[in-house]
């Protein structure tokens, strides 16, 4: 296949880039810059209590063209989940949701049942769910069941930068399920993002580990050139490993002391 | 007496929700509205008046992932 018809595809619409960028931590200035290094075609976000004082909305720092992710973060069960993504859909900025639920204020691990519920929910009101999760194979496929886009899982805690640490288990979930997998969450590297991506992962969605590095719109860049490295090994087939062996590169024959 | 995004706000009773949010200078653009729970369509917001208890939620897309 050719990289260029190589598409994400989420509830219809079409994405070239596997690379979702957050918002979040990082001087909404640097969006825009940020969005053009990584390649962005969509964006996170969360709702939250407006302020009335006329500081720039976020919303004028997207480029135009970026699809938006809104998220459901604050919401500790299904309900509040819905609740936030009806009200973010209602700003008029398109159908997608980012169903995160979350009632462990330690390591920030999503509530997978409530997830399930809200899912349900919100894919019967016509919503492009993206629900973020812990990887478990029976709710994932419970998932699909409730009519998500795609799963999220979980690398490592949100925020962590701790890299892929539940990545067998994500492994079973892209052998296993016939949606697209985003990791979400965790992943702190480059690296870590093209290690996914060539283990079949659909995408890729990063925000800590750009926001918190040296220079942001280098780091979102980076990240770029990762995970289209790994979707490119991916689609071109790893090399086979071998065991307690070696296999010459070179020719055995032709050797000058023949 | 109303309650509006947490705080308790005085004489908002009989405004219309396009009348508080063009005062307290919000862009209508960028919010969604909750009045006792249930959403506030935009195309309703001139029709739409404050009353004695309501509680009101405004809110807006922050950066986030």
């Amino acid at each position: 296949m050719k990289m260029n018809e190589d598409k994400l595809i989420l509830g219809g619409h079409e994405f070239t880039s596997r690379f979702i960028l957050g918002s979040g931590k990082y001087n909404v200035e640097l969006i825009d810059a940020a969005v053009k290094f990584a390649g962005a075609q969509m964006i996170t976000l969360a709702l939250r209590r407006a302020n009335s004082n006329g500081e720039g909305n976020i919303l004028d720092y997207i480029p135009q063209g970026v699809t938006l992710l809104p998220n459901t973060s604050g919401a500790r069960n299904a309900q509040e989940a819905v609740r936030i993504a009806r009200l973010a859909r209602e700003i008029g900025c398109g159908d997608f949701v980012k169903v995160e639920v979350i009632r462990d204020s330690k390591y920030l691990l999503p509530d997978n049942q409530e997830t399930v519920k809200a899912t349900e929910i919100l894919a019967k009101e016509g919503f492009v769910v993206l629900p973020y999760m812990y990887p478990d194979l029976n709710v994932a496929r419970d998932l699909v069941n409730a009519g998500a886009a795609a799963v999220m899982p979980l690398a490592s805690p949100i925020g962590s930068n701790q890299g892929l640490a539940t990545k067998e288990f994500i492994r079973i979930l892209i052998e296993e399920i016939n949606l697209p997998v985003i990791v979400d969450a965790g992943i702190g590297k480059p690296s870590q993002a093209c290690e996914a991506m060539e283990m079949g992962a659909a995408a890729v969605m990063a925000n800590t580990a750009i926001a918190t590095a040296g220079d942001i719109v280098a780091m979102a860049g980076a990240f770029k050139s990762a995970i289209e490295a790994g979707r490119a090994a991916y689609l071109a087939g790893m090399g086979r490993v071998l065991t307690n062996a070696a296999s010459a590169s070179s020719p055995l024959t032709g050797f000058l002391e023949d | 007496m109303v309650r509006i995004n947490g705080n308790d706000i005085e004489h908002m009773e009989g405004k219309s929700i396009a009348e508080y949010l063009k005062e307290a200078g919000y862009d209508v653009k960028r919010v969604a509205v909750e009045r006792n729970g249930v959403i506030v369509p935009k195309k309703s917001y001139e029709e739409v008046v404050i009353t004695e208890a309501d509680t009101i939620e405004v809110v807006s897309f922050v950066g986030g992932g």
